[in-house]
């Protein structure tokens, strides 16, 4: 029964493999400057569709932080995004206008560009809207960590997806672009979170904060997965499963330790919900191209109908890394 | 001129060389070691970095391989040219291409000086060490390590366990006494050169060949044989965590480093462009603090400790632990009162009153979570939604306990609660229960509801009770458990309360003004004795007085 569930687990990793492969031919290169990086580079995934007025603020982030190359495929915009990612020289963009839920929400064209190019690097995988924050992130750049990492034998790192949120009305207060988001929405929940272990994976499950407060009170199991293994020293043979959320060989998945002790882990901070969301989640309900047929995004119109505020007075204002590490949402492990 | 620097170095040659250059333009001879492994192109970068100072030399290469004899002998090749090379030094100093001067070399100047006979080497013996990961040190002398331990780990440790099976054992050698220590040293040349030249080197390195990590144990041992006087300590700063890998230092150690007592630190980030600007200028020499290395071992051990044992009580993305691990455990105390506010009519306010604690409502009420105050979100964004509590309701309770570390958290339960909560209780060494069975029975009876409707309910009640009793009541429960049947109770009401003052608050020396005030329960008998009547058989109330009355009794 073991030896099967291993197999069939093979099976399926194999099965994502050729997934991303057959998918290729949709993503036509637009530009390519991956010439000349340094040996074993960090470089970043990710996929968009129309998030122009975020761009600038995201590409700055990450370079401070030490990514050395950006891989974006373009899904379709059509306000200027794709003009502006070709513009920038440390970005590598690929275009397509096939479905993003076939794509399995854009996992298997970043899967391919994985496999392409990312063997042998250590790999983020982020959506325009999370960032990544991690131990000592304001004085050590991307590049300790991975070393760190390396030496210590870590494939992979993994960070929670924190929901941020202003207070008051997301639409009183527009974002612009180069803005720092978490000048808006600089609160969180800290402590709501509920953990389970999933089988067979092996992976954990985290759900809470305040989407399943609001939004899924009445349903949690819908409640949207907030755990991430973004940062992963990639191979060929690896495969996320579903999102960032877990991946395969299932070896993977086990950045937490089990027996009392605390890994290294960082937070994803989600600048999803800014004045721009509204338009988003309704632009998203009409193309139906969201995972678990939008349910989501149905959730939060029905709840932002309702004018709903996110912040509640129990809400936490954040400061830096070392507030959700005290708070317990994330770890330094036993990196000093 | 006072001292040499022999340095080892396999990565990041540019920031070697950096160092090196510093050693040298302050005086130092350098003969550095450089890994066979490392490609002749870098090796010829970093020597012509280094063309314009005489003082840096390099040896002879030797593929170098952690864990093995080959450190050793490439650190003797070096050593020797050092010696050899540079007649008028007295002192050599071990170092890494990671390691970093963090006081002025002047100072270590003066301080090997002042010592002109002492070899500064770490020299314990192995029934002492207590640093060793992985269980072997006496072994390490006493068994053999043909196989790689990075390379051929299954083989290293089958052979391990092979020849402990059958007891094999190495002979060490006579006048060797076996001692380990941190590899990096400063010994003086008078040590250094009765070590190279010992009449029984070869036997000693033959016998090292095959001793497990020998640049831990090889010079440790023999400077015991040669040396007047050891100072067993080293000059450079290495801390180790808990798989034996050193801890690296960043830029935002620099702060640390500058409080440390000694002159080296290992290993350095090769990319802390700030550790290295400012410990290679001179400038920087001015502004050390006071030393305080306590500091430096308690922000280490603080981490080897964070990765261990966690912080209980704290589940999250990177500690999930089993059952057994820790599973079980919420973070602090808390307290679950069952058929207190049933019986008591201002229990709530007097329990907050005198225990010092926050008292919350039926936590597990089906219909809503009774916060305190009624707030319907609570501490870390808690919601009051009882599907999101009942979903997985030990996330619940862990996060309560966890959001509101350091105060006491109380709250009452009963059995028309929402029950699934009570076996995580039972099981957690933090909870402290205090049941009065049966207690449920008092509002159904002050109630006005229809007798039938009364016997049904109480009959499913006292199950649901029964239940929880048996749960808290097995051994496997770790929760500290009060149980008092209701007649127990009421015959003495303040000794139960004045215990579970004490067991939640243990160091509280007060005793309590007043006691809160029991419900009328005259007539509660009779009430009972109708339930048996009607073929109900009420137990969990105890004997039960039939003519029990407290109308005119005062508690005190």
């Amino acid at each position: 029964m073991r030896l099967m569930s291993i197999y069939r687990l093979r099976l399926q990793r194999k099965r994502l493999l050729w997934r991303a492969f057959r998918k290729r031919r949709q993503l036509v290169p637009v530009t390519q400057r991956m010439q000349g990086l340094r040996r074993q580079p960090i470089l970043l995934f990710s996929t968009m569709r129309n998030e122009r007025v975020r761009l600038p603020f995201f590409l700055d982030y990450y370079r401070k932080l030490g990514v050395d190359h950006f891989l974006v495929v373009d899904n379709g915009s059509t306000d200027g995004t794709r003009e502006y990612l070709a513009d920038q020289p440390d970005v590598s963009l690929w275009e397509t206008d096939a479905g993003y839920k076939q794509s399995r929400f854009g996992m298997d064209w970043i899967m391919h560009l994985l496999r392409r190019y990312g063997s042998g690097n250590w790999c983020l995988t982020v959506d325009v809207d999370e960032f990544l924050v991690y131990p000592f992130c304001e004085t050590r750049p991307l590049r300790a960590l991975t070393d760190w990492l390396d030496s210590a034998g870590n494939r992979a790192f993994s960070s929670m997806l924190l929901d941020m949120y202003p207070k008051g009305a997301m639409h009183e207060q527009p974002y612009y672009e180069g803005q720092n988001p978490f000048e808006i929405a600089q609160y969180f929940d800290s402590g709501n979170y509920t953990t389970t272990r999933s089988w067979p994976l092996l992976n954990l499950w985290i759900q809470g904060g305040p989407r399943a407060r609001l939004f899924f009170a009445d349903n949690p199991y819908r409640a949207p997965a907030l755990n991430k293994i973004p940062l992963v020293k990639w191979r060929r043979s690896y495969a996320y499963v579903s999102s960032t959320h877990m991946l395969l060989p299932r070896g993977l998945n086990l950045t937490y330790d089990d027996g009392g002790g605390e890994k290294p882990s960082g937070c994803l901070l989600h600048a999803k919900f800014l004045d721009t969301f509204a338009a988003k989640a309704e632009e998203e309900m009409r193309r139906g191209q969201h995972y678990a047929e939008s349910h989501e995004y149905r959730a939060y119109q029905e709840g932002l109908s309702r004018e709903r505020d996110l912040w509640c007075p129990r809400s936490e204002k954040y400061i830096n890394w070392r507030q959700l590490e005290i708070l317990g949402l994330m770890s330094k492990g036993n990196w000093a | 001129m006072s001292f040499g620097v022999v340095m080892l170095c396999h990565t990041a040659l540019d920031r070697a060389a950096q160092v090196a250059r510093h050693w040298a333009q302050a005086g130092c001879p350098v003969v550095i070691h450089l890994d066979r492994r490392v490609p002749d192109r870098d090796r010829d970068r970093l020597a012509s970095a280094l063309a314009d100072l005489p003082a840096v030399r390099f040896s002879a290469r030797i593929a170098c391989e952690w864990g093995t004899f080959s450190l050793v002998r490439a650190t003797n090749l070096a050593a020797t040219q050092l010696l050899d090379g540079f007649p008028d030094i007295t002192h050599v100093l071990l170092a890494s291409g990671a390691c970093l001067p963090i006081r002025p070399v002047a100072e270590l100047a003066a301080h090997l000086a002042a010592h002109p006979d002492t070899d500064f080497i770490e020299s314990v013996t192995t029934a002492d060490v207590g640093w060793t990961v992985g269980g072997l040190n006496q072994e390490r002398f006493t068994l053999r390590f043909p196989f790689s331990w990075k390379k051929q780990r299954r083989l290293f440790d089958g052979y391990v366990r092979l020849q402990r099976k059958i007891g094999f054992q190495r002979r060490i050698p006579d006048g060797i006494v076996p001692h380990l220590g941190s590899q990096w040293w400063c010994l003086t040349r008078r040590s250094l050169q009765a070590i190279l030249a010992h009449p029984d080197r070869p036997r000693h390195d033959r016998y090292f060949r095959r001793v497990w990590i020998p640049d831990e144990s090889y010079f440790q041992t023999l400077v015991r044989t040669v040396s007047t006087k050891i100072e067993s300590r080293s000059l450079t700063l290495c801390k180790f965590d808990f798989q034996g890998r050193p801890h690296v230092f960043y830029d935002d150690h620099l702060h640390l480093l500058r409080q440390s007592e000694a002159y080296v630190a290992r290993k350095i980030w090769p990319q802390a462009d700030l550790l290295y600007r400012t410990f290679l200028t001179d400038a920087a020499a001015p502004t050390r603090l006071a030393p305080n290395p306590a500091k430096i071992n308690r922000l280490f051990a603080k981490a080897v400790e964070r990765r261990i044992k966690g912080r209980p009580g704290l589940f999250m993305q990177s500690r999930f632990p089993t059952a057994r691990r820790g599973g079980n455990l919420s973070a602090g105390p808390y307290g679950l009162f069952q058929g207190f506010d049933e019986l008591f009519q201002d229990f709530h306010p007097w329990l907050t009153r005198n225990a010092g604690v926050r008292v919350h409502g039926h936590l597990f009420a089906p219909d809503r979570v009774r916060f305190a105050d009624d707030e319907r979100v609570y501490k870390g964004g808690l919601s009051d939604s009882a599907s999101l509590r009942d979903y997985n309701p030990r996330s619940f309770l862990t996060n309560l306990v966890w959001n509101t570390r350091g105060e006491t958290q109380c709250f009452h339960f009963g059995p028309g609660d929402v029950q699934d909560i009570a076996s995580f209780i039972a099981g957690d060494p933090n909870a402290r229960a205090f049941i009065i069975s049966g207690a449920f029975a008092v509002p159904l009876w002050r109630s006005n509801r229809p007798f039938p409707e009364i016997r049904a309910e109480a009959a499913r009640l006292q199950k649901i009770e029964s239940d929880l009793i048996a749960r808290f009541d097995h051994p496997d429960t770790k929760a500290l458990t009060r149980i008092w049947s209701l007649a127990e109770f009421v015959e003495n009401p303040a000794e139960p309360l004045l215990q579970l003052l004490d067991d939640l608050n243990p160091r509280g020396q007060h005793r309590p003004a007043d006691m809160p005030q029991l419900v009328p329960l005259g007539g509660f008998g009779a009430f009972l004795q109708d339930l048996r009547n009607q073929g109900m058989h009420p137990v969990m109330m105890g004997d039960f007085p039939a003519n029990f009355d407290n109308a005119e009794k005062n508690l005190t």
